[in-house]
């Protein structure tokens, strides 16, 4: 079978992907981590989607069943100089911080 | 890795160990290897979700108490096989590490340190900042007053250590469930007689929490006041780059670190002092805040001015288990029999786990006196004998 690529910022095949989901890594998050899928530049915006309807095809669940990875920040990656420019903002009292759609998949992380 | 089993849990087991971090599975493994059969190990999410998977991955020799340089130096021994023995590239890396300060008070802290280390058998040295600049090109030596460098000390890739033990540990027969949590803890008199999972109920004589920060709440299950406290330190990496970078440099005096992985990428964080302390999993945040990439942005540039065109990939969250001297609880509580902690290791669990296991696994199946598990166990928070290392960073 020809070679397919699934992640093409980190030069991850479908056959890779599909390998180690047959070797334990049966969890998104856990693929991400082994395969390097959705860790690169682009940060998951190309493959992401791709690979967790592939692995609702190997667990033979509906794509519905596979829930994201936690989505990452910056959406866009950013120079640290960029950064550095910006005042130091206060910090967010996680106890009164607004629930954001976010949350929802780490609470599933968890 | 291995397959893991999915289905119901087995009715009975000779250990159930909380948690499936490292410390969790490097038990596992240790116990097996001692003999013990019927080991499970249950992970509410998936392996490395806790505090393992979000760490740095740093491996330090410099501490200022015997008892951690000792408890180190023995981990850099273990870690420089451990790929071998797992039998999974960790990415373990000796590039050493670098211990900065600019506040020209803090020297003879760092004196005393490497005299003490050395005294342990630990090849640090002290350095004046122009050495600095050899080892680190581009370091901003300017403010600095002076470091302490550890060659032998390293960084290796936490999910990649994991997976090993659990791969280790399900040769050896341990029965490893994922997205399986612990619901309640069944006593008999004064002992462990048996736990309920969220995929059944099982009867066992011993009960390890290598929980982390949800150690705590698993204690409470058993009558047990933890003294530890969650706090949630961030993380970043940035884009990749080829290897320059050996060292990882650690600030005293800021609280910052960074290195290079083995990806290329530059990994760092940095304490933060408005870090507010939980202890209700009702309140644990992992989320990433805009605060922690610019507090991170300044720091680094400060330090390695070539960073100013680099740019940040990825922010993250975990949550340090923390104790009230910043050392790990190890070792059971006297009157409750076949229950054991291996928690509260303050933000070093890593890098401590594979020789704590081994020696929690041999005092936990001998009864054996271990004077290290002695010296952490839950009881000198009441005896007041408590040894705080200034090298707690990050």
């Amino acid at each position: 079978m020809s070679k397919r690529i699934l992640c093409r910022c980190e030069d991850v095949t479908l056959q890779e992907f599909r390998k180690a989901y047959r070797d334990g890594f049966t969890e998104l998050e856990s693929l991400k981590r082994f395969t390097g899928v959705s860790t690169g530049f682009c940060q998951g915006k190309g493959c992401l989607v791709e690979a967790a309807l592939e692995l609702a095809d190997l667990r033979g669940v509906a794509p519905a069943d596979i829930p994201p990875t936690t989505i990452r920040q910056p959406i866009e990656p950013i120079s640290f100089a960029d950064l550095a420019s910006l005042d130091v903002p206060p910090m967010i009292d996680t106890m009164t911080r607004p629930a954001s759609a976010a949350d929802t998949v780490e609470e599933e992380d968890e | 890795m291995i397959p893991l089993p999915t289905g119901p849990v087995p009715r009975r087991a000779e250990a159930v160990i909380v948690g499936g971090g490292i410390n969790g599975l490097a038990t596992a493994v240790e116990l097996a290897r001692r003999g013990l059969k019927d080991i499970v190990v249950v992970e509410k999410a998936y392996l490395g979700s806790g505090s393992t998977g979000r760490c740095g991955g740093g491996i330090r020799q410099v501490w200022t108490t015997e008892e951690n340089i000792l408890l180190a130096k023995e981990s850099v021994a273990r870690y420089r096989d451990l790929a071998g023995e797992l039998g999974l590239h960790t990415f373990f890396r000796q590039g050493g590490y670098l211990m900065v300060t600019e506040d020209p008070s803090q020297l003879g802290l760092l004196r005393d340190a490497t005299a003490l280390q050395n005294r342990c058998g630990v090849d640090s040295e002290f350095l004046q900042p122009e050495d600095c600049a050899k080892l680190v090109p581009h370091l901003n030596i300017d403010n600095l007053a002076g470091a302490l460098f550890c060659p032998d000390d390293g960084t290796a890739y936490p999910f990649s250590v994991v997976w090993g033990y659990a791969r280790l540990a399900a040769k050896l027969g341990v029965k490893i469930y994922i997205r399986t949590e612990l619901r309640d803890v069944t006593l008999v008199g004064d002992r462990i007689a048996g736990v309920k999972t969220s995929r059944g109920d099982i009867a066992t004589p011993r009960l390890i929490n290598c929980a982390g920060p949800w150690a705590r709440t698993l204690a409470a299950k058993v009558g047990v006041d933890l003294p530890n406290r969650q706090e949630r330190h961030e993380i970043m990496v940035s884009e990749s780059l080829k290897p320059f970078l050996d060292p990882m440099v650690i600030s005293i005096s800021n609280g910052i670190y960074f290195s290079q992985s083995m990806r290329g990428e530059i990994l760092g964080g940095i304490g933060d002092p408005n870090e507010p302390h939980r202890s209700d999993p009702a309140h644990f945040d992992t989320r990433s805040q805009l605060r922690f990439a610019v507090r991170f942005a300044k720091a680094l540039i400060d330090y390695y001015p070539p960073a100013r065109t680099l740019r940040l990939m990825r922010q993250w969250a975990g949550l340090y288990d923390v104790t009230p001297d910043h050392r790990p609880i190890l070792g059971g509580v006297p009157g409750l029999d076949g229950y054991h902690h291996i928690c509260g290791f303050s933000g070093h669990g890593f890098m401590l786990a594979p020789v704590t296991a081994r020696r929690m696994a041999r005092h936990i199946l001998t009864g054996e006196h271990d004077a290290i598990i002695d010296s952490l166990s839950l009881s000198r928070f009441e005896r007041g004998d408590l040894q705080v290392d200034a090298f707690v960073v990050g």
